[in-house]
């Protein structure tokens, strides 16, 4: 039949340097010039860099008890005003983000290496391994989220330590099914099977050529998962049963708060505001960053 | 045919996920640090009670045979006793279900009523004002905690216009509907950012299709357009997502009830928690497994039967 | 279709005589200066620019082209079709004399299905997954022509029967996932003929088949028109088929008609340096020659068309009058139509090849 067919019309303009990554993949457009994952780095820079000079930002302890001073309104002294003992809330709010935002981008980091590792292996695999760690996924999911977290905070007692396992066995899993399916894509590619004519290990052929390729969209993936972490990490705060009094935390300041809700209802508000926050920046984030990675977006 | 092979599948699928499943639920106690009949029973237990617990819990015996001694007594419905009430964990919880299930179907239902139509004016002009808006609704919301949601919902709606209650349950019918709906109102806005990015998505999918273009060359009229061959289409996804997400649901029962103040199964284990309790926090877990394996089958089942694709595998 | 702002009484005047009209008109449809343009990120793309051509009653024109020529946009537009990105700038499209951009939408979909229909390049897709094929073969007899289910049943069987699908008893209740690709075009075609229009827009039906699937879905196609009289815009890239289907033939190049005529004429005797170029590295056309020669270069951008002749970068016979203001399309006798200048060279050009293949034989 006639070969006519040359290609389409719109040649890309300029403006668009179309530069390889390292992992092979086409990073667009100039990642700087994308609204959303600028926000997000601005909003979370911002709340990052709050919480880290904290003790530059205010003079109060967030622990102190001054039961003179409680429960008082916003003021030149207290900026968002004190707690039921006399706390300062601004201090309080900026120590809380403080503890449960390094718990939270510390306990994303188990969970994203667990299920990798674990999905990379059933993936690539494929098999019995597959099968047991599908199987190992449909056990874990069968739970709901928090009901699982809790039951094994409550199980394995109060603490930071108590944090980590549990949303290390819960959260494996989402990871694992994202590098799964990437996996069982990737490997079909012509550069695997190169690599594999050519006699390389499964591991080496795993590590240097499929993760690079496949990591990009679990890392995507982790910017919410940091979100659910911290939604997580207050829950348990305002149960009780995440860090234990008396650090400040976003979750038991809620907690704290909601007796007085009607009256001052900015010590309940207050913290939850700047969990939608961070949520936010890091939505904005992750939403930047799947747009750049997209591949062969124009 | 097909389908009946396919709903078999399924089933032989669940036998090792329940075998998994009641293993965790049957190793928590085993998870707690230390003795755990001393973390049982409190510190002041006399060693008489610590030897009764391990005699009736076996938990002298190897691991597997303790594990065959918990399924054995879950198969003739015994879930242990409560510590704290002193009733069997089963009743307990039955006693408390209803009062779940009507959130959880409430919310589910709320849900549905929000998203589909926020996704549909989204979806119809892409990238439109009504588009941009509704797409920031999961910026904000997935980060939002469902008790403090749950708060400002009291305080907008609750404490000041007094139109809903806010705690409790309420009693007949129309209670439940007037109790219920503060609550189930913050389940489902807790739900709804992730079913409106999906059912969006899948929309736009669908709007953007061939066959869409077919059927309006066909001069198939707008409504009839809209139902028959859109709608027809996009719930197929939006079942999987709803299914997906309703172990959320159900998870956030938990701590809506404890909010609200509502007598259900999620305020059951947070109660039993504070009370050390167990027995009950094992029965509960499980319980609550269950709900969401069910209702993901219901799911599956739901979506073979709206796919025809589907029943010929 | 852009519904034009304000004035109500023109545009009910002109359904009314879209119901009522009947064939006084020599052409089916008629097309006159279509302009399409989309929006996109880079600029405004111009993918239809000033397109014209007539269909007469009982007859197959083709539209061939490149891919992004603006082939499918054209028939999108007549249609009133465009994907949402895509809107129609300006032109007429008269169907039986009357207007179809200045109808309103409900009015269009009135006239869609059994005045006007569509067969779509891409049968998987183009079928609704979830619907059996019985019910979207006589969903249109049932909503236009006011078909009672058995009725539209009846039809709708019969309808495959004729477009040859076998055992339609038994199909007419399946799902489209349940057959081939030619059969699933069978099923469009038959959809297309359900209200019995008088013209049929094709847009590349056969490209996504089998070689041999073509072959009988083109004869199929000629078939049922020669035997209803149904008119046929044909649009493809392959030349052999354009001539197996159509009496004439309009070629588009950079969203413009740059050529027209009787098919065989204008396969035979090209006059425009495009026209001859596809000939030239086309196979299985009946043309002298023993070697492939494909056009050298790339379709021009459709943002910023070339001044001038859009084709003269990659022609071999630009003179400095094809590089700047417009070229209109002209006239020939004959029936012909040309967007060249020169383009008497294409008969030189002709003559030398036949002179060489004559030379080596």
């Amino acid at each position: 039949m006639s070969t006519v067919s040359l290609p389409t019309g719109t040649e890309p303009g300029p403006g668009a340097p179309v530069v390889p990554s390292a992992a092979g993949r086409r990073v667009g457009r100039r990642w700087y010039r994308q609204p959303a994952l600028m926000s997000g780095l601005v909003i979370i820079g911002l709340i990052i860099i709050a919480a880290v000079a904290a003790p530059l930002l205010t003079s109060y302890n967030p622990t102190t008890q001054n039961l003179t001073a409680s429960l008082l309104g916003p003021s030149a002294h207290h900026l968002l005003g004190t707690d039921q003992l006399g706390r300062d809330t601004f201090t309080r709010l900026l120590y809380g983000l403080r503890v449960d935002l390094r718990i939270a981008f510390i306990a994303v980091l188990f969970p994203f290496v667990l299920g990798t590792v674990l999905g990379s292996l059933a993936g690539y695999f494929g098999g019995w391994v597959d099968v047991i760690v599908m199987r190992l996924v449909d056990i874990v999911v069968a739970f709901p989220f928090y009901v699982l977290v809790i039951a094994l905070v409550f199980v394995l007692g109060p603490g930071e330590r108590s944090i980590y396992i549990a949303i290390t066995i819960v959260g494996w899993v989402s990871y694992a099914r994202i590098v799964r399916g990437e996996i069982l894509v990737a490997k079909r590619q012509e550069y695997v099977l190169a690599a594999q004519s050519g006699g390389l290990s499964s591991l080496r052929i795993m590590g240097r050529h499929l993760l690079p390729n496949v990591i990009s969209q679990a890392f995507i993936y982790a910017m919410s998962d940091i979100v659910q972490d911290i939604l997580a990490i207050v829950t348990l705060g305002y149960f009780g049963l995440g860090v234990p009094p008396p650090t400040a935390d976003l979750g038991s300041m809620i907690n704290d708060g909601q007796n007085f809700l009607s009256t001052h209802w900015q010590l309940t508000t207050i913290p939850g505001l700047a969990v939608v926050l961070v949520g936010l920046g890091l939505s904005l984030i992750g939403d930047g960053l799947a747009d750049i990675l997209r591949p062969g977006q124009s | 045919m097909g389908r009946m092979a396919f709903v078999g599948r399924r089933l032989l699928q669940l036998i090792p996920v329940a075998f998994g499943v009641t293993f965790i639920v049957f190793f928590m106690v085993h998870l707690i640090p230390g003795n755990p009949a001393l973390s049982i029973l409190g510190i002041h237990a006399t060693p008489k009670a610590i030897a009764i617990l391990h005699q009736e819990w076996g938990l002298n015996r190897p691991l597997w045979d303790q594990y065959w001694l918990f399924l054995d007594r879950l198969f003739h419905g015994n879930l242990g006793e409560s510590l704290y009430y002193g009733q069997s964990t089963t009743s307990l919880v039955f006693s408390h279900l209803p009062a779940t299930l009507w959130l959880i179907i409430y919310a589910a239902v709320l849900a549905v009523i929000i998203s589909v139509p926020l996704a549909m004016t989204a979806a119809s002009r892409q990238d439109g004002l009504r588009d941009q808006v509704v797409r920031v609704v999961p910026l904000v919301g997935l980060g939002m905690p469902s008790f403090w949601l749950a708060f400002l919902l009291i305080l907008l709606l609750g404490i000041d216009l007094h139109v809903f209650p806010v705690s409790g349950y309420g009693s007949g019918f129309f209670g439940h509907l007037r109790s219920m709906f503060l609550p189930s109102l913050t389940a489902a806005l807790a739900l709804s950012p992730v079913v409106i990015r999906s059912l969006r998505a899948s929309m736009l999918t669908v709007l953007g299709a061939d066959y869409i273009t077919t059927a309006r060359s066909k001069g198939v009229p707008g409504p009839r357009l809209f139902l028959r061959h859109v709608l027809r289409n996009a719930v197929i996804p939006a079942v999987t997502v709803l299914g997906i997400n309703i172990g959320f649901l159900i998870g956030s029962t938990v701590i809506i009830e404890n909010v609200f103040a509502i007598p259900g199964v999620g305020q059951l284990m947070i109660n039993s928690i504070f009370q050390r309790d167990f027995p009950v926090v094992q029965g509960v877990t499980l319980v609550f497994a269950v709900l969401v394996v069910l209702i993901n089958l219901l799911a599956d089942v739901a979506y073979a039967a709206l796919d025809p694709r589907v029943r010929f595998d | 279709m852009s519904e034009p702002e304000g004035r109500e009484a023109p545009r009910r005047r002109a359904n009314q005589e879209m119901l009522t009209n009947e064939q006084l008109n020599p052409n089916v449809l008629e097309v006159e200066d279509l302009r399409v343009r989309i929006a996109s990120k880079r600029g405004v793309v111009r993918a239809v620019d000033g397109v014209s051509f007539e269909v007469p009653r009982g007859e197959a024109l083709g539209l061939v082209g490149e891919s992004g020529s603006g082939k499918s946009m054209t028939l999108k537009a007549v249609l009133g079709v465009l994907p949402p990105e895509a809107h129609m700038a300006s032109g007429q499209v008269r169907l039986d004399g009357t207007d179809l951009v200045r109808l309103s939408q409900s009015t269009l979909n009135r006239v869609r299905g059994p005045k006007i229909s569509m067969i779509f390049q891409e049968p998987m897709s183009a079928l609704n997954p979830v619907m059996r094929v019985g019910q979207q073969i006589s969903e249109g007899p049932r909503i236009h022509l006011g078909y009672s289910r058995a009725r539209a049943e009846e039809r709708t069987l019969d309808l495959m029967r004729r477009v040859g699908i076998p055992d339609p008893e038994r199909r007419y209740r399946a799902y489209p996932h349940e057959f081939s690709g030619g059969m699933r075009q069978r099923v469009m075609i038959a959809i297309a003929l359900s209200c019995e229009p008088e013209i049929i827009l094709c847009d590349e039906p056969t490209t996504a088949l089998d070689v041999t699937i073509q072959d009988q879905i083109l004869r199929l196609l000629v078939r049922l028109c020669q035997e209803s009289g149904v008119s046929l815009v044909f649009v493809t890239h392959d030349l052999p088929v354009v001539a197996q289907v159509c009496q004439q033939v309009a070629v588009m190049y950079g969203g413009q008609i740059v050529e027209r005529g009787d098919v065989h004429d204008v396969l035979l005797n090209p006059r425009h340096p495009y026209t001859l170029g596809l000939v030239r590295s086309a196979p299985d056309v009946e043309y002298v020659q023993d070697s492939l020669r494909p056009i050298p270069g790339a379709p021009p951008s459709l943002i910023d068309p070339p001044d001038g002749c859009r084709f003269h970068p990659r022609c071999d016979f630009a003179e400095d009058d094809c590089r700047t203001g417009t070229v209109p399309l002209r006239l020939l006798d004959g029936g012909r139509a040309t967007r060249c200048l020169h383009y008497e060279r294409c008969g030189e050009a002709l003559a030398a090849d036949r002179a060489a293949q004559g030379a080596t034989q």
